[in-house]
């Protein structure tokens, strides 16, 4: 092996990126090849460009060491599991609901001791054999009974797990009898883990289901000059706390975060914000799309990941707004906070300059992270989704041409009208053209590959011999993905930061949050404990022994 | 759930297991006649003073009625849901006609659970109470319809079943269901040892069906074992909850019974079948019914 332990930057100028696939597909029998080719893409940036196609969601190939995770995983993990006030009910064996629990580091804040926190609990209605051969419906009424009448919760929801579609046990019939029968709300997910290609397909039934069961149920209006609403947050680490504590400085008012630090209520009122604000477009950009068609509600993408990143951000909500005190207001934040910022990074600057990195991760992350390693003069030369489609990589221009397929028709696609109570259009249609002539853009999300630079790879559902392999072509710097690929890249010398649940560091959003993430960089990429983990054999192969019992 | 017994118990039960035992699983179209062709079977076998166990492999539970006298018997599932664990190898097995034994694995009602992986349960612990250890002559498996699932076709999976017969009659569907049934019996012929023994044709006077079925059993590289004639007997001895050995032990139907008995018991024929391409199943057809 060669060494791979030194972080010197080494001349990635002179490797050749076609060279590099060609090497990652090599090993690969030729109808994996031929699929994975369309999945791994050498960067071409040129003005005017079309984008070039890259494969993506689509089923990851057998046998292939995946970074993916389950439907079910996506829907009761991500985004139903930062919500505090709802109880979640894994109908299935207890494996699903026990590896689940509160795996991810989505903080809440609870207001006061009396409200309500079923996060750290785990629900599972823990199917024995018996309910497999003869129906599990009767052990989940059960369950929510139980679940009802220890906690008196505002809402349960219910998770189906592979053996539940399998049987076909009916999750949404039992839903609407015992919410009939408690007086709450109650729905079913079938979120199968089998059902999508990723957990992009349970992202999608998770906020299909709240968008139809809870959005529009509270009509009361949130005080607050300028109402958005956050969607595609999920408060790892504290980010929602970093990005409301910059917002109610701008006295920006967050009617409902989907779903960092959310309850129950804010999703039920999201309907009352003035503008929805896409963090994470993979997860949620369909439910910006359904609020506006429904509600009157427009939507733009923005990104908190970065500290010029949220200063934009802060000026385009401004914008939106076209209110000057809110604009001058959006100032002296930024102002106030900027310095402090600048101090740090240009500190971390010194040292973290020329260095790589490489982000495998999410389906926006490995986007937006790599706004923060510019900032400190590091270079991302190859990226990738683990759960994105082709709009995340190419931009939503290329929406239109995405081929529907059957793992596409197996989610259910809700159609939408106009509300006949709530709809109310925040913008005439003049007030938004003279906005969109000033140049600001709606709905407008360019996908990560148009902001990466010439040459760089772009990988889709990396696996794990392509990571390593990367890794000892290129050696760079940092790897960024989640825990199942943490140990086997640290293993090969290289650092490693888990942009999932940020291992046990954050918060990263905002300004504070891209301190944090300068700092640990800078402690990561410049720590020489790397050069100390040579294995034995590594420094001298030749081992002497002699028996014991000589 | 179900109840599992040390490893080292498992063993010897499995160590036990009686290589002069039979089993056969009967397989066919549903509503072909396999459960009635089955117990009157059996109870020729039974006559004949072989000692025969009878598992009914149907959520139904109505594969052991004619041996039984009626629906009395209490399935395994049904048995292991009352008494939890504890269930002892006397709950779960009647004696009917002729000392033959009866076992009905149970099932969920239609529409709901997982009637497969019931089967499955049901006979792991049907081995590992011993069932089998005892001495029996034969074990027959009586299984719903098309193999549907793996649940199914758990009898012939691992060489619980070792002999299948086919129960078939000269209509067209139920003919594609046998060769459908061969195309899994060579599916676990390698790994199970699982053997076709013979088609038995349950006579629905279909024109030139015995032509038919013959050359049907040697397109498939076997054989009809027996023709079963269509008589109404069948229907009245069923109607008083008998086979027809029992309700008339001297009408001719009763005779047909024990001569397929007979012809099981000498049956030296197993083989791996060849099934047949929905081209060439056709091609027969015409050839021996519709043009014959």
């Amino acid at each position: 092996m060669k060494a791979l332990n030194e972080n010197i930057p080494i001349e990635t100028e002179q490797i050749d990126p076609q060279e590099v696939k060609q090497e990652l597909l090599r090993k690969y029998p030729t109808k994996v090849a031929r699929k994975r080719a369309k999945q791994i893409i050498v960067n071409k940036v040129a003005e005017e460009q079309e984008m070039q196609e890259i494969g993506a969601n689509t089923r990851t190939i057998p046998g292939i060491i995946t970074q993916r995770g389950c439907t079910y995983a996506g829907c009761k993990g991500v985004i139903m599991g930062p919500t505090r006030d709802i109880v979640n009910i894994t109908h299935g064996p207890i494996g699903c609901g026990f590896y689940s629990w509160l795996t991810r580091r989505n903080q809440t804040r609870p207001d006061g001791p009396e409200d309500e926190n079923f996060m750290t609990y785990c629900f599972s209605t823990d199917m024995q054999e018996e309910n497999i051969v003869f129906g599990g419906e009767k052990k989940l009424r059960a369950a929510i009974q139980e679940a009802y009448d220890l906690f008196k919760p505002k809402a349960i929801s219910i998770f189906s797990t592979c053996p539940v579609g399998l049987i076909g046990d009916d999750v949404h019939s039992v839903a609407r009898e015992m919410k009939e029968e408690l007086g709450i709300n109650i729905f079913g997910f079938s979120c199968e883990g089998y059902k999508g290609v990723s957990q992009s397909a349970g992202h999608h039934i998770a906020n299909n289901g709240i968008f139809k069961n809870v959005v529009g149920l509270n009509d009361n209006v949130k005080e607050g000059k300028y109402k958005i609403n956050l969607l595609g947050e999920y408060n790892i680490g504290g980010d929602a706390f970093e990005i409301d504590r910059i917002l109610n400085d701008c006295e920006i008012t967050v009617v409902s975060t989907f779903s960092g630090n959310s309850t129950y209520d804010q999703f039920a009122n999201a309907h009352t914000a003035d503008l929805n604000t896409i963090m994470c477009h993979r997860s949620i950009n369909y439910v910006a799309e359904m609020m506006e068609t429904k509600f009157g509600i427009p939507w733009i993408k923005i990104n908190f990941i970065g500290a010029e990143a949220t200063a934009k951000t802060l000026r385009k909500i401004a914008n939106y707004f076209e209110n000057e005190e809110l604009k001058q207001r959006v100032e002296e934040v930024i102002a106030r906070e900027m310095p402090e910022v600048i101090k740090v990074r240009d500190e971390v600057r010194a040292r973290c300059e020329g260095k790589v990195a490489m982000l495998f991760v999410g389906g926006s992350r490995a986007h937006h992270y790599q706004e923060l390693f510019k900032e400190i003069g590091m270079k991302t030369i190859s990226a990738g989704y683990e759960f994105a489609h082709r709009d995340d990589y190419e931009g939503r221009t290329v929406l239109p041409s995405i081929k529907v397929d059957a793992d596409s028709r197996n989610i259910e696609e809700l159609e939408i009208h106009p509300d006949p109570e709530r709809f109310r259009p925040r913008k005439t249609n003049e007030q938004l053209k003279k906005l969109q002539d000033e140049g600001f853009r709606f709905k407008d999300y360019d996908g990560m590959m148009r902001e990466m630079s010439d040459r760089s790879l772009v990988i889709d559902d990396i696996s794990q011999y392509e990571s390593e392999q990367l890794i000892e072509i290129y050696k760079p710097a940092i790897f960024c993905a989640g825990i199942k690929e943490k140990f086997a890249i640290q293993k090969k010398g290289i650092p490693m930061k888990q942009l999932h649940s940020y291992d046990s560091g954050g918060p990263y959003a905002g300004f504070r949050g891209a301190i944090n993430f300068y700092r640990e960089i800078d402690r990561m990429v410049n720590s020489k404990i790397w050069k100390s983990i040579k294995a034995p054999w590594q420094e001298s192969p030749e081992l002497a022994a002699k028996y014991a019992c000589d | 759930m179900a109840r599992r017994l040390p490893y080292l118990a498992q063993k010897t039960v499995r160590g036990h297991k009686q290589d002069t035992m039979r089993k056969i699983a009967i397989y066919g179209k549903g509503g072909i006649g396999k459960s009635t062709t089955t117990q009157n079977t059996v109870a020729g076998l039974a006559e004949m003073g072989r000692k025969v166990m009878v598992v009914g492999c149907d959520p139904k539970a109505d594969s052991t009625r004619l041996l039984l006298g009626g629906l009395s018997q209490k399935t395994v599932l049904d048995t292991l849901r009352a008494e939890g664990e504890d269930v002892e190898l006397e709950d779960i097995r009647k004696t009917g006609f002729h000392g033959v034994i009866c076992v009905e694995s149970g099932g969920p009602e239609p529409g709901v659970g997982c009637a497969g992986r019931g089967i499955i349960t049901s006979i792991n612990l049907l081995e590992q109470l011993g069932a089998y250890a005892e001495k029996l002559d034969y074990a027959f498996y009586d299984v719903l319809g098309d193999v549907v699932c793996g649940g199914f076709a758990m009898p012939i999976r691992e060489g619980k079943a070792q002999e299948i017969y086919i129960v078939v009659s000269g209509e067209m569907m139920a003919m594609y269901a046998a060769n459908n049934i061969c195309k899994g019996i060579v599916k676990f012929a390698e790994a199970g040892g699982v053997r076709l023994g013979g088609l038995i044709c349950n006579s629905r006077k279909v024109d030139f069906e015995l032509e038919m079925i013959e050359a049907f059993a040697e397109q498939l590289g076997t054989q009809m074992i027996h023709f079963v004639p269509r008589d109404n007997m069948v229907q009245k001895a069923e109607i008083n909850r008998k086979t027809v050995i029992e309700f008339e032990p001297e009408h001719p139907q009763a005779g047909e019974y024990r001569t397929l008995a007979k012809k099981i018991e000498e049956n030296k024929m197993h083989v791996v079948p060849k099934p047949m391409s929905t081209d060439d199943l056709e091609k027969l057809l015409i050839k021996h019914g519709l043009a014959g």
